[in-house]
């Protein structure tokens, strides 16, 4: 059992036990604490495939941006003990145990019939390197990154519009 | 090494506690959150496997994948503050005034 193993399993019980805590929990910023929480954990994960640039990406705009936007909004609202009336009883034990089922499913297709990929070499310092990135992103994906720009000014431009008052 | 089907196998499970999420909760906005897990559970098999074929393609494309999660956060959630400054309530179940 090596170190790295140990670090994995450790690290995907948090990941698990966050995303089930922002799951079952009753306040709304319990929830999104956790949530910030589970996306620590998966840039961690991040780091240990190779994946600087991303980590630290999901830090800043996952994180940092995103789930403080949840939690203005949130708080903004005063929605954090929404008292939950389940309208269909039969709903949530149907989704717990098709759940379930994916879950199965998953596993089987993984640990039997999977392409079993242990990454041989480690990879250079520079496999996920913001320069690396860079380069690929402004050489072969430079239409989507264009594009993506627009649809970020289409998100602020719909946000305005949406929430003016008149 | 770890294996990568065990990130993958990782994803899934975040992937199904989303989607658990998506289908239980009655607030709209822990809907959203856990539509975002799922976005993330999805970030995570594409940086694994971008590990394990060693192309750099899957990190960029979690990077698309960030922004336009982004975008949509931004709309979404000035969506919810648009229907509870109506509604005054952002209980899924309520918003049905379109149902025949």
């Amino acid at each position: 059992m090596s170190l790295n193993l140990i670090l994995f399993f450790g690290l995907a019980l948090i990941a698990i036990v966050s995303a089930v805590g922002m799951l079952l929990s009753s306040n709304a910023v319990y929830s999104a604490l956790f949530l910030i929480l589970d996306m620590a954990t998966i840039a961690v994960f991040y780091l240990t495939l190779g994946a600087p640039f991303i980590a630290m990406t999901q830090v800043t705009v996952y994180a940092g941006a995103i789930m403080v936007l949840f939690l203005f909004v949130i708080m903004l609202l005063g929605v954090e003990r929404l008292r939950q009336r389940a309208a269909l009883r039969w709903q949530q034990p149907l989704a717990v145990g098709l759940g379930a089922l994916l879950l199965v499913e998953a596993g089987y297709l993984l640990f039997f019939r999977g392409v079993k990929l242990v990454p041989e070499s480690a990879v250079g310092a520079n496999f996920g390197s913001p320069a690396m990135v860079g380069d690929m992103l402004f050489n072969q994906y430079l239409l989507p990154f264009e594009v993506t720009s627009v649809l970020l000014l289409v998100a602020m431009i719909g946000a305005i519009v949406l929430t003016k008052k008149t | 090494m770890i294996p990568i089907s065990y990130y993958v196998g990782l994803s899934a499970i975040l992937f199904i506690v989303g989607a658990l999420g998506v289908l239980i909760r009655r607030n709209a906005i822990i809907v959203f959150m856990s539509v975002e897990l799922m976005l993330n559970a999805a970030n995570l098999a594409f940086v694994a496997f971008a590990r394990g074929f060693e192309a750099l393609s899957g990190q960029v494309f979690v990077f698309f994948i960030m922004a336009v999660a982004a975008a949509e956060v931004a709309v979404g959630l000035a969506l919810i503050v648009a229907i509870f400054n109506t509604k005054q309530s952002i209980n899924v179940d309520e918003i049905s005034s379109l149902r025949g």
